[in-house]
């Protein structure tokens, strides 16, 4: 029995010598309700860098994959819940809550995760859903910020994400938002730190392949927040940047700096077209 | 006379642990990006370089090669050709200079250059995420490069 086991193990740790690393071609529909575009025509602004554009669902083992098809195999919707619960809490000198402004989240959020981040007249900047969201708190609630990457802030962003599952990620790189966008762009590219890859390095000239025990995948948004096994909890757009840079041997970006909002930009939109799946399951 | 001490001080603890160590800085690679001497004047050891290419600690070379030497080795990428038949491929002055530095022989490949210092877009202190220090080691020291050569060399088509 014990021997068998071992040899089974023995089996698996030999096997991605030889594995098949593409994307497969699964479908995932949520809840037996919701299909998702996982795959489509990459959007115009990349069409001469690759053809399709593919949710980093496709990139994870069946089992990983099974989990995301089922919101009470979920482990995201535990943290949608709390978000809801935060939703109603009143806080700050104000005394509001954001249902005192907006009301029912399921009316009042729909579509908005597909469109951010987004570029905001009043304040003359593009801002991430968490930069709205701790606007929000600072100026409509007298409430104290989020951290960027708190707990609150990502299962908030769940919370808002599901409202718009199943609709297209469609970012607006134009007007007034493609200076930011050009400079997320350029950060794509440029190769940092002492290994000396950019983002492209793995997630564009690389995806399907295997980087020691992981799959690349493209690297897209369209999935965030993010329930990863490995570490048990839900994470943001900004946190998972920031621990690709730091793996090229790199000073890495703060979250919520001007760079990573930009950068957020530019990867957003080379997922429009996708579906929004926040909140996701990765490993 | 205090300042002339020191100075010898320097040299000779330079002198006894670098005996014709080549620098990062002065590492002289042919036209298609080969070195021909030694880094260290001697000759690497293939078992130390086998530990090198396969740690993850080191040169974690399998993350992006397959070796069938190290299959006691779990997981080994793809990103890079496999490794297999790489002493026929190349001789010892090409390995070494794609080990120092890959994009002398591969314009823009993503293969890190583990034997430089300088040049870096945001150069970080290890896998901390914070700035690197002044003096920046490189990935592999010059005894290191020596013991992957080696081994490279011995990685011949059955
Ligand atoms: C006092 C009223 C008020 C409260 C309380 C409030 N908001 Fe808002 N919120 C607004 C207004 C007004 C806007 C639109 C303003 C703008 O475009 O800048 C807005 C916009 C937003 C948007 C962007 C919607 C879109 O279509 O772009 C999000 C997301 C949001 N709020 C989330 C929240 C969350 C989460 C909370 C609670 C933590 C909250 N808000 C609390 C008034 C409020
Ligand atoms: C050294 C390789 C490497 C580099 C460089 C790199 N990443 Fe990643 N990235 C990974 C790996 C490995 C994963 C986990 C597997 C996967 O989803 O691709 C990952 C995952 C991601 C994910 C999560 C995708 C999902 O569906 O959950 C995003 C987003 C991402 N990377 C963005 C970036 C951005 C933006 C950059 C540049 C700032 C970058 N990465 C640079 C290796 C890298
Ligand atoms: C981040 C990925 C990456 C890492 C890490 C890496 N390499 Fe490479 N290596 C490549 C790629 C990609 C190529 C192919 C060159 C090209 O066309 O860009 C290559 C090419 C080579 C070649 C020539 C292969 C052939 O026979 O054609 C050798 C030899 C080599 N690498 C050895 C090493 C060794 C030894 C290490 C570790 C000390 C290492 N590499 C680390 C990506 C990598």
């Amino acid at each position: 029995m014990k021997f068998k086991a071992m040899t089974a193990i023995a089996a698996l740790v030999a096997a991605p010598l030889s594995a098949v690393a593409e994307p497969d071609d699964d479908t995932l529909i949520v809840n037996e309700e919701i299909e998702m575009v996982t795959k489509t025509d990459a959007p115009a602004h990349l069409q001469d860098v690759m053809d399709t554009v593919m949710s980093g669902w496709h990139f994870r083992s069946d089992e990983t994959q099974a989990l995301q098809a089922d919101d009470f195999e979920n482990p995201s919707m535990v943290f949608v819940d709390q978000a809801q619960e935060l939703w109603d809490t009143v806080e700050g000198t104000e005394g509001k809550s954001c249902s005192s402004c907006h009301e029912d989240v399921a009316d009042s959020m729909k579509g908005v995760r597909a469109v951010y981040p987004k570029w905001n007249d009043a304040t003359e900047e593009v801002r991430t859903l968490a930069m709205q969201i701790n606007a929000c708190r600072e100026n409509n609630m007298g409430a104290e910020k989020w951290g960027y990457t708190s707990g609150q802030m990502a299962s908030m962003e769940a919370l808002i994400s599901v409202q718009s599952r199943g609709m297209p990620v469609n970012v607006a790189i134009d007007g007034p938002a493609e200076s930011a966008w050009a400079m997320g762009k350029e950060i794509y590219y440029t190769r940092y730190g002492q290994l000396e890859l950019s983002c492209a390095s793995c997630h564009e000239l690389n995806y399907g392949n295997m980087i020691r025990a992981d799959h690349l995948s493209q690297g897209q948004i369209n999935g965030f927040p993010t329930y990863r096994l490995k570490n048990a909890k839900l994470n943001t757009v900004h946190a998972r940047f920031k621990g690709c840079v730091r793996d090229t041997r790199a000073e890495t970006f703060k979250p919520g700096s001007p760079e990573f909002v930009a950068l957020e930009l530019y990867v957003a939109s080379r997922g429009n077209g996708l579906s929004v799946e926040g909140p996701s399951v990765r490993n | 006379m205090k300042l002339k001490s020191l100075t010898l001080a320097a040299v000779m603890i330079g002198g006894v642990a670098y005996a014709a160590e080549v620098a990062p800085t002065e590492v002289a690679f042919d036209e298609y990006g080969a070195v021909e001497a030694s880094l260290t004047g001697k000759p690497g050891d293939p078992a130390a370089g086998a530990m090198v290419v396969g740690s993850k600690s080191a040169g974690n070379c399998v993350a992006c090669h397959a070796v069938s030497a190290l299959s006691d080795i779990p997981f080994h990428g793809e990103v890079g050709p496999t490794l297999d038949g790489a002493g026929d491929r190349w001789s010892e002055a090409e390995l070494r200079g794609l080990m120092v530095n890959a994009k002398k022989t591969f314009d823009g490949t993503v293969m890190p250059a583990f034997y430089k210092t300088d040049g870096f877009t945001r150069p970080g202190d290890g896998y901390t995420g914070k700035a690197a220090g002044a003096d920046l080691p490189p990935l592999l020291s010059a005894e290191q490069i020596e013991d992957v050569v080696a081994f490279l060399v011995t990685l011949k088509e059955e």
